[in-house]
């Protein structure tokens, strides 16, 4: 992306009020790459001055857990863009070198840890919310979640949330 | 394209961002606030300015972390500040180029 990039002429007649204004993400999955753009999605939304919130459900909740989150991993079994077969994923320590590699990776990229981008992302607006019903399925309890967490949700309490024109949702 | 901004001419990008830094003043970055809805530039608003003017010149990367880390304000404090889009608003006000960062 360079500096002197414009905004293509589609884009700069669509009116403000038409375009993005709010993003909700549902975050399903506990895979490294897949944690990570949820939240690079919602930073870099916060950082366009559009809303956004992150309901985690499912694996997604590992995110979030306490003793879990700078334990996720690369999924390297069935993740063809690993490039290596697929026995060899499953391997005693490869998924683990591919997500130190992974990790070195991001940091050059200034690319914070999980739980220093939970900081990141509660300070500049980010909504988190944990679902409930996968909550139950864990045994999870509140205090076994992210401090900042801002509450615990039901699906139609996460519909709620996506009230108001020119509100995304986004599964991941 | 050439802008008059608080008396001057100024050459701004198809973005409204500033293409030469030497036509840069305080009085352009309070017209350019005003733009963006900032009516007063505060002493906090300044040392975030300062700061990124200064991270501009040493060419270090600009991003919402580093910010945080090495700048004048929290990241929260920054978003009040320059409320919707603050790295973007800030740079453009600071005049320096829009930052090229995803994070």
């Amino acid at each position: 992306m360079s500096n002197t990039e414009t905004l293509p002429a589609e884009i700069a007649t669509v009116p403000s009020e038409e375009r993005v204004k709010k993003m909700l993400l549902i975050l399903s999955k506990a895979t490294l790459e897949n944690v990570y753009a949820a939240f690079i999605l919602a930073n870099g939304a916060r950082m366009e001055g559009i809303k956004a919130e992150i309901f985690f459900t499912f694996f997604g909740l590992e995110a979030i857990t306490k003793r879990k989150m700078e334990k996720l991993h690369v999924a390297t079994v069935g993740n063809p863009a690993m490039h290596i077969p697929t026995l060899l994923g499953g391997l005693p320590g490869v998924e683990s070198l591919a997500t130190n590699m992974m990790k070195k990776e991001m940091e050059k990229l200034d690319i914070p840890t999980v739980s220093e981008f939970l900081d990141i992302l509660t300070a500049s607006g980010v909504k988190l919310w944990a679902c409930k019903l996968a909550m139950e399925m864990f045994h999870l309890k509140r205090e076994e979640l992210h401090d900042e967490l801002d509450g615990i949700l039901t699906v139609g309490g996460f519909y709620e949330r996506a009230s108001g024109a020119g509100t995304h949702l986004l599964f991941i | 394209m050439a802008k008059q901004i608080a008396g001057h001419t100024i050459e701004l990008n198809d973005e409204g961002y500033l293409t030469d830094f030497s036509q840069w003043t305080p009085e352009v970055a309070r017209e350019i606030a005003s733009e963006e809805g900032i009516a007063t530039l505060t002493d906090e608003h300044w040392k975030v300015l300062n700061y990124l003017q200064e991270a501009h010149r040493n060419t270090e990367a600009i991003s919402i972390r580093s910010l945080g880390k090495r700048g004048p304000v929290s990241i929260k404090e920054f978003y009040a500040l320059f409320p919707d889009g603050p790295l973007k608003k800030a740079s453009r006000i600071a005049g320096i180029p829009k930052p090229a960062s995803c994070v």
